[in-house]
């Protein structure tokens, strides 16, 4: 699997930058930044980038570099839980749905047309307006949205396989339906669910990026890249690096995710290869 | 029961699905409703004020008939008083629904005019570098959030050229159309990039598929020249995809692009939602999710019909 991705230009590309986000993600979660990302350095407010600080400092005289790590992280936290939650809820009730059929399909399938009925950004919003404003919100918030899409991706395969002989074997052998739906079902939905949750680690740093923007995600004095990017507006003619950074940073995360997600329907999916750019 | 009347018959059910959403997820907020709605002043009721309003705004009766009273007055187009415009929930929303049209609308000629010639002039030079170029250029546009292209045009702009876009009050096309567009355009084009982006990619797809196929290369082989061959025989077939794509996306804009009207301090739908948040304004916050999933599922539904109109193959099939 490795070496189809790393034989695949964009997966290349795109698995080089998801390793590098991940690094420093890591290095920002777990505090291994250049400086204290919430030590102020009063003298040193809005320098440009420098040796000390490599992407300047901000109005508080705070390091952005070691901000931005930071920030990697915390868009990486909630990216990541959101999507695990979303797609262990979402293979859950798509396989269940697939599985038992009548009743149950159609409770769950309706209540994900609901669901999907709303634009994403504005069912995040109504999830916020009920919770308030957060990190573990915003989680709950993404998760909630991507959810029925990981129903519909997992549902519709199931439906198929759940069909085929080898399951109806499976049956007549005496499997329990525990065992056939993880073994039999779930291996063969693990194509279309790791290219969904490559895509949908794409959204949800662009979801968690937006909902701090507008001050409703991650809260100050903690980092996040979209609340850089909040502050940076007033600032942007005086102090661009505030703004450019973590720009940059946003575009080439979600860049990775989503060329790695293309590589890899490409590699498991070869009826696409080579038609979606 | 084929697509089209299945897809008919869940309209009412998925929008009445959502009206039950939207109703009893604000009454998951915590705290009593009058609390929520007069928030700190709440304080200073006394218990037969706040009784004369819980019977004023009917939320002393049990929450069902709440709900039917509630959906009784959506049917007469009644969603209730803002409690910080003091107005008619509905009239505040139409108040604003003009902007979020036309930005949506110049958003799609915007991402339509860049992104199917786009695709088209890429799907016709297939793995050849300018089809590598318009292919990045498509993957960064669709990697890009749009408050971020935004942000980025507007430093461009003021950095570049000493020009800062015009953020001041703003001008509704029927006061002054020209005052009105140089407001508009930016907005719309940080909108319609990502758009652009996906009708780009959809678009090269499409023309790809369609280029393959029989009819194609007969007229070639007929003599017909590249070009009316390229535009006349396969654009035609190649844009219902492109057709379902921008309605969807179109669905989408309609529901107000919060971070790009944020960012152009635009008063449009999406920046009324926000501040019915922030306010904890929970009639109009319910009222505009209720107007925006409406006209979500009724776009929706248009694209469904029109798709079934482009391709016939899908009326009696299993689609959806």
């Amino acid at each position: 699997m490795l070496r189809a991705i790393f034989s695949h230009p964009s997966g290349r590309i795109g698995g080089a930058i998801v390793l590098l986000y991940v690094v420093i993600a890591l290095l920002g979660l777990f505090d291994l930044t250049p400086h204290d990302p919430l030590q102020q350095y009063r003298i040193d407010r809005l320098k440009a980038p420098s040796a000390v600080y490599w992407m300047g400092t901000d109005l508080f005289g705070r390091d952005v570099a070691s901000r931005l790590m930071k920030g990697v992280g915390q868009s990486f936290l909630v990216g990541i839980s959101a999507v695990a939650i979303a797609s262990v809820a979402g293979t859950v009730l798509g396989l269940t749905a697939a599985w038992f059929g009548k009743l149950w399909d159609g409770l769950v399938m309706r209540v994900m047309d609901v669901l999907l009925a709303f634009p994403a950004i504005l069912l995040a919003l109504l999830i916020i307006a009920i919770a308030g404003p957060g990190t573990w919100t915003s989680v709950a918030a993404i998760a909630i949205v991507y959810t029925p899409i990981f129903t519909r991706v997992v549902r519709g395969p199931a439906l198929s396989i759940k069909s085929r002989e080898f399951v109806d074997a499976a049956r007549t052998f005496g499997s329990s339906k525990t065992y056939i739906l993880t073994r039999h079902l779930l291996l063969n939905l693990v194509a279309p669910l790791t290219v969904q949750v490559t895509l949908a680690l794409a959204w949800s740093l662009l979801t968690e990026a937006g909902l701090s923007f507008l001050g409703l995600g991650t809260q100050p004095p903690a980092s996040s890249l979209g609340l850089m990017l909040a502050d940076s507006r007033n600032l942007m003619e005086k102090a661009p690096w505030l703004l450019i950074f973590p720009a940059i940073a946003i575009m080439i995360s979600i860049l990775g995710f989503n060329l790695l997600g293309d590589a890899l329907r490409d590699i498991l999916d070869p009826k696409t290869r080579s038609r979606t750019a | 029961m084929n697509y089209l009347t299945r897809r008919l018959l869940t309209f009412p059910l998925v929008m009445l699905g959502v009206s039950i959403l939207v109703f009893f997820a604000i009454r998951m907020i915590p705290g009593d409703a009058i609390t929520a709605m007069l928030g700190t002043e709440a304080g200073l009721l006394t218990p037969a004020q706040r009784a004369a309003l819980s019977e004023y705004f009917g939320i002393d009766q049990p929450i069902l008939i709440q709900y039917w009273k509630w959906l009784l007055g959506v049917f007469q187009s009644d969603l209730g008083i803002s409690v910080t415009h003091g107005k008619p929930v509905l009239s505040i929303i139409l108040e604003r629904f003009p902007l979020t049209l036309q930005l949506a609308i110049m958003a799609m000629v915007v991402a339509l005019a860049v992104g199917l010639p786009a695709g088209v002039f890429a799907a016709t030079r297939k793995e050849r570098p300018s089809d590598l170029g318009v292919r990045i250029f498509a993957m960064i546009g669709q990697s890009t959030p749009n408050f971020v292209v935004g942000l980025l045009l507007i430093y461009a702009l003021s950095a570049g050229f000493g020009i800062l876009p015009t953020m001041g009050e703003f001008t509704p096309f029927s006061v002054d159309p020209l005052r009105n567009l140089s407001q508009m355009i930016l907005p719309a084009v940080t909108l319609g990039f990502a758009f652009a982006a996906s009708v780009t990619r959809i678009s090269r797809s499409a023309m790809l598929d369609v280029l393959s196929d029989d009819y194609v290369r007969t007229a070639r082989s007929k003599g017909v020249p590249k070009r009316r061959v390229i535009w006349r025989h396969a654009l035609p077939n190649a844009l219902i995809p492109v057709v379902t794509l921008s309605g969807v996306e179109f669905g989408y804009l309609l529901g107000g692009a919060v971070l790009v009207e944020q960012i152009y301090a635009l008063p449009g739908l999406g920046r009324l939602v926000l501040e019915a948040i922030l306010q904890r304004d929970y009639a109009l916050v319910q009222g505009c999710v209720l107007f925006i999933a409406f006209n979500f599922l009724v776009v929706n539904l248009l694209v469904d019909l029109l798709y079934v109109a482009l391709d016939p193959r899908i009326r009696l099939g299993e689609g959806g």
